[in-house]
């Protein structure tokens, strides 16, 4: 394939503009490992003493528990989330529904609203259930928010597939049940996939919720856990220190990202036809 | 298994798509809905499999009325147009589909996809999976997905219309020759004449939503029962000429000389408003009457060549014959009418 036009003053471009962020990243990670003093550069040394947290609990008190609990909040989520974005889309994408357009309309509106605007109603409703200051709470109310984004996106996924195929299966008689399970469902396993991925990243970062909703309960999760570490007024604040837990936080999300980026692109891929 | 529909009404919103349609389909036959598009042909097919609820009326398989019985529990076998396998699954694992979903064991299952991938010819692909099949095997893997689970009836929802030329072809006797082989009653919904005259052994020609003749594939093409039919059937298609009688055995062309009327027609009064039909055999190979004209257009297909040909009021004739290369474009030629096999048609379109 010949080009019309050489594409190394794009790079060069795009280059130079991402560079401070990748310089940033660098030493974000160069820093945990060094003990470098302020205003220098050069690494000076190697050592793992900024990365003692994680065995040492006397540092910023236990890590493992507040990574135990962030995983369980996340994957929790992921698994409502998907349980209903799988059904939801599918009953809006095929099926007759009577306010159907209202549904659409309104999950629109949900996904397009900032959360931050519904939190005192969100508040009152915990507080209501008995579920305030609870991590099942708050697990409740992130996924709820995150549905809007998922219920779309299946729709996306299942508007694309034919639906000769569904009448096919009918014919072969399978139960509408069986035709979605076996296949339909195996159709849109990459839109599952990726917002699998997605809402499990989103999870994974959440801070205000946790902080809001459960702002005295007897868990942590790895966000609020930061917040705690990198308070200034704190006897133990450190910057390197603040920047391992900040980088060991980070980490599962890298991977994430680096082994299933193709994947998440299909998400913006999986069209949203109304 | 006889299929019978009886008042057939269908109705989307507001809009009455048929109504009040009768057909019955014999046991074992192959039978054509043939129509333009929008016509209703396929609205018909997919009330009779049961993905459209109809609105009136009764839908009949031999003696059990399932105008209400699920698709599910109909029985029938369906190929759609782009042929709906599973991506998913493989080749055998399509055809084991309605097989698995009724609960059949694996030996059983196994069994009867060997049985049926033999008679589609498709036993070396039930590993595959539909993206590494071509078009024609697709078709092949479909039909054997329709035929496993031994349906009453086959439903065929344009079959042929995503294959090319060629393999058209190819498909076209295989569809006819696993049909006949297991003499199963289907059903063939296509725009195509020629597809339905090759492979069906009825054809119910449809246009908006009615159906205007039923007939073997000769008799509708000798005999068609309006001008519409005629028009439909036949390619190159058979010119139609508006005018009217002379009274004496002869037709007028409007503003122009005349042509001779069938002697059946002998007798019809002067002045009758009349449509005369030549199909392009019907001129130039035999017949009593020479009408003579000029060469305004030539078309070789190879083994035939169409020639119009412009008499000299105006009027343009159409004429296929045997390969010639004696005449060419500008000639000036005599050839024969064979006045007794024209078609002619009244005022309102239908056949007199």
């Amino acid at each position: 394939m010949t080009r019309n036009f050489s594409a190394w003053p794009i790079y060069a471009l795009l280059g130079i503009l991402s560079a401070p962020l990748a310089v940033m990243y660098l030493f974000l990670v160069i820093d945990t490992f060094t003990n470098a003093p302020p205003g220098s550069l050069i690494p000076n040394e190697f050592t793992f003493h900024h990365w003692r947290f994680l065995w040492d609990a006397s540092v910023t008190g236990d890590v493992w528990g507040p990574t135990a609990t962030t995983f369980l909040f996340a994957t929790t989520m992921v698994v409502i989330v998907l349980a209903v974005s799988s059904t939801a889309g599918y009953a809006i994408s095929r099926l007759n529904l009577p306010f159907r357009r209202f549904f659409l309309s309104g999950i629109m509106v949900m996904h397009a609203f900032p959360s931050v605007t519904l939190i005192i109603g969100v508040f009152l409703v915990l507080q209501f259930a008995g579920l305030y200051n609870t991590l099942i709470g708050v697990i409740l109310v992130k996924a709820s928010l995150m549905l809007p984004f998922g219920v779309w996106i299946m729709k996306g996924f299942y508007d694309q597939v034919p639906w000769e195929i569904e009448m096919a299966g009918v014919q072969d008689g399978a139960s509408r049940f069986t035709v979605w399970r076996r296949l339909i469902l195996p159709q849109v396993t990459p839109g599952l996939l990726s917002l699998g991925i997605f809402a499990f990243i989103d999870g994974w970062s959440e801070f205000m919720l946790p902080r809001i909703l459960a702002p005295s309960a007897n868990f942590q999760v790895l966000s609020t856990y930061l917040n705690v570490v990198s308070d200034p007024n704190s006897t133990t604040y450190n910057f390197n220190l603040f920047k391992s837990v900040g980088l060991f936080y980070t980490l599962p999300i890298l991977v994430l990202f680096a082994v299933f980026q193709n994947r998440l692109m299909n998400i913006f891929g999986g069209g949203t036809k109304g | 298994m006889q299929v019978t529909l009886k008042d057939f009404t269908k109705t989307f919103d507001d809009m009455t798509v048929i109504d009040k349609m009768n057909l019955t389909v014999e046991d074992g036959e192959m039978l054509a809905l043939l129509g333009p598009s929008g016509c209703g042909k396929s609205t018909t097919l997919f009330a009779i499999c049961g993905i459209h609820r109809i609105n009136g009326g009764q839908i009949v398989f031999g003696t059990r009325d399932v105008s209400n019985v699920p698709s599910q529990k109909r029985n029938v076998g369906v190929v759609f147009q782009n042929y709906a396998l599973y991506p998913h699954l493989t080749v055998s694992e399509n055809i084991a589909f309605p097989l698995s979903v009724r609960g059949d064991d694996k030996a059983k299952i196994e069994r009867e996809v060997r049985a049926i991938a033999e008679l589609t010819h498709i036993e070396e692909l039930l590993a595959r999976r539909p993206a590494q099949l071509s078009g024609g095997q697709q078709q092949r893997v479909a039909l054997a997905r329709a035929l496993v689970r031994k349906p009453d009836v086959l439903l065929l929802d344009e079959p042929l219309a995503n294959l090319d030329a060629k393999l058209r072809l190819e498909m076209r006797s295989e569809i006819r020759r696993i049909q006949l082989e297991t003499g199963i009653t289907a059903i063939l919904v296509t725009h195509d004449q020629v597809e339905a005259m090759s492979m069906c052994d009825r054809i119910a020609i449809m246009n908006k939503g009615e159906i205007l003749q039923i007939a073997t594939p000769t008799d509708m093409y000798r005999a068609p029962v309006n001008k519409f039919v005629a028009g439909f059937l036949g390619n190159p298609p058979i010119v139609m000429l508006e005018g009217k009688a002379s009274g004496d055995g002869r037709f007028i062309v409007n503003g122009g000389a005349g042509l001779p009327l069938p002697s059946r027609l002998a007798n019809t009064p002067g002045d009758t408003p009349l449509s005369l039909g030549v199909r392009p055999e019907h001129f130039g190979a035999a017949g009593a009457s020479q009408v003579s004209g000029t060469i305004t257009f030539v078309e070789p297909q190879g083994r035939e060549t169409l020639f119009d040909v412009t008499l000299a009021d105006g009027v343009v004739l159409r004429s296929i014959q045997p390969a010639r290369e004696d005449v060419a474009l500008g000639h000036k030629v005599a050839w024969p009418l064979d006045a007794e096999k024209l078609l002619a048609f009244d005022a309102t379109g239908q056949a007199v």
